[in-house]
């Protein structure tokens, strides 16, 4: 590839929470960070995300979870995603994390988790280092 | 590029790569389009367009999961507008077309205008290429309708359906201009809100004023304007096809049956009466020159000294040069360049 790639994020929300205004509040920022932002809207299935993620050829995937349920949610969908040849895609998480949990999640293969104090800039930052370390693949 | 063959084998993560690669326009990508491209002309291409917000995505849910059921499958391609501020875009076209995840025989992608409407044309087309060589027969294209957008889905769709919705311009003024030229199709969708049948009498109004009534009496069917009516005295083979006005909603899936039907006779319309090899010479010879002229615009960018073309700009400031003649110049300046080049090339 030879042109400066536009990176292009999924943020989805899996699971059976109803509020996507934190989701929403990302979508945006990143949006304005200058990346392309594919938003999938609520209540999906890890299948789902797993099937949009592949599909619009994404750099990376962001979860939204509130509901708690991401012991459940987050391995799964990575499963998927490496299923459909997607393991060179980094998953991050945000939402309502406890501490204790995010060593379980990263050894499912997240690469961020991001509870609700974090800061946007922060959620851009590593989004352009973990695309940045992916490097340019092959066209 | 080794995406080729994989894509031609059904091979969806090489098919998403290569819609990134059209869209970023990767370097060898010239060379797998021309490999692709003795496999298209297959799929049946329907552009969706209409305002924000009238319900062109729920539209092609209920549409695509229709034609599911009747086996055909289905390409969607849905663009969005990129922010002109930060260059970044929320596409969430995907929000409405749920029904149709986990179906194999659907492939969904959402591309961002990126800057040019050029461009877009551009992209558009490959991607729809790209998705035909795949083997989807049919494709969906929805594009926010507006000016140059609009006018790039019709010379690339085959099949063109404008959708409106009540409450948002349902005036004969307020409906926007140039919607006759460009519809194959009209649907009033939420036909559940009020208002929907004025929108359709607004519409229909405007279609009696549109047509010339010598080609024959607008036919109603069930309610609707359907019939092609047949050419009269005149010598021409094309039969004239009369966009039908169709009420939908789209959320609960009503009026799609209809909605289809006439998609079909449309598609009937453009095979049998001998207008679809008209219509894609037509298309080629635009996309040709479109193609063209942005390949030598390139070209005499690439050639022409930059600083010839600020003092250039700068002459048009001052009011020494107006625009015309600094094209003039600029043009000298290229053939002077190519003269040299191939002066050297002779020696
Ligand atoms: N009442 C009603 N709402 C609809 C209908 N079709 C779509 N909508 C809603 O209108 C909004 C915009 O729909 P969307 O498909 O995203 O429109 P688009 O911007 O043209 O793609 C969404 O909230 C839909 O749920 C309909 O037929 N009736
Ligand atoms: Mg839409």
């Amino acid at each position: 590839m030879t042109d400066q790639r536009t990176i292009r994020v999924l943020i989805a929300k899996p699971g059976l929470d109803g509020h996507d205004r934190g989701a929403k509040v990302i979508a945006r920022a990143l949006r304005d960070a200058g990346m392309e932002v594919i938003y999938t809207g609520l209540r999906q299935t890890p299948e789902m995300v797993a099937e949009a993620a592949l599909q619009e050829d994404v750099d990376v995937v962001g979860l939204s979870i509130l509901s708690g349920a991401h012991l459940a949610l987050v391995p799964r969908i990575r499963q998927l995603m490496d299923e459909n040849d997607l393991r060179d895609v980094p998953l991050l998480v945000g939402g309502i994390i406890p501490d204790e949990d995010v060593p379980a999640l990263r050894a499912a293969g997240v690469s961020g988790v991001f509870g609700p104090g974090t800061s946007t800039e922060a959620i851009i930052e590593h989004i352009r280092q973990v695309v940045m370390n992916r490097g340019g693949r092959e066209g | 590029m080794e995406l080729v063959e994989p894509v031609l084998a059904g091979d969806r993560r090489a098919l998403a790569r290569l819609l990134t690669a059209v869209e970023g326009g990767a370097a060898d990508l010239p060379q797998a389009l021309a490999a692709l491209y003795p496999h298209t002309g297959r799929a049946w291409v329907i552009g969706i367009t209409g305002a924000p917000g009238t319900g062109k995505s729920s539209l092609v849910n209920a549409l695509a999961k229709a034609f599911r059921e009747r086996g055909r499958t289905i390409g969607i391609i849905a663009v969005d507008p990129t922010s002109p501020f930060s260059g970044g875009a929320i596409l969430g076209d995907r929000i409405r077309m749920r029904d149709l995840a986990g179906d194999r025989g659907v492939f969904i992608r959402s591309m961002a205008t990126r800057g040019s409407l050029g461009g877009l044309s551009r992209a558009t087309r490959d991607a729809i290429r790209v998705l035909d060589a795949a083997g989807f027969e049919i494709i969906f294209v929805e594009t926010v309708g507006s000016g140059q957008s609009e006018v790039d889905i019709v010379r690339t769709a085959q099949t063109t359906v404008v959708v409106e919705a009540p409450g948002l311009g349902d005036d004969v003024q307020a409906i926007k201009a140039g919607i006759l030229e460009i519809a194959d199709v009209l649907v009033v969708n939420k036909a559940d809100r009020p208002g929907a049948d004025h929108t359709v009498r607004a519409l229909r109004a405007m279609l009696e004023l549109g047509h010339p009534v010598s080609r024959g009496p607008l036919t109603a069917h069930h309610g609707r304007l359907m019939q092609a009516a047949p050419a009269d005295d005149n010598d021409s083979q094309e039969r004239l096809w009369l966009p039908p006005v169709i009420e939908t909603v789209a959320t609960e899936s009503q009026g799609i049956d209809t909605l289809l039907q006439a998609l079909e006779a449309h598609r009937q319309h453009l095979l049998q009466d001998g207008v679809q090899p008209s219509r894609e010479r037509e298309r080629i010879e635009i996309e040709l020159l479109d193609r063209l002229q942005a390949s030598l615009l390139a070209r005499l960018l690439s050639r022409v000294p930059a600083d010839v073309f600020a003092t250039v700009i700068e002459q048009v400031q001052s009011r020494a040069l107006d625009p015309q003649s600094a094209v003039a110049t600029l043009l000298e300046a290229y053939d002077q360049v190519i003269k040299i080049h191939s002066e050297r090339a002779a020696s």
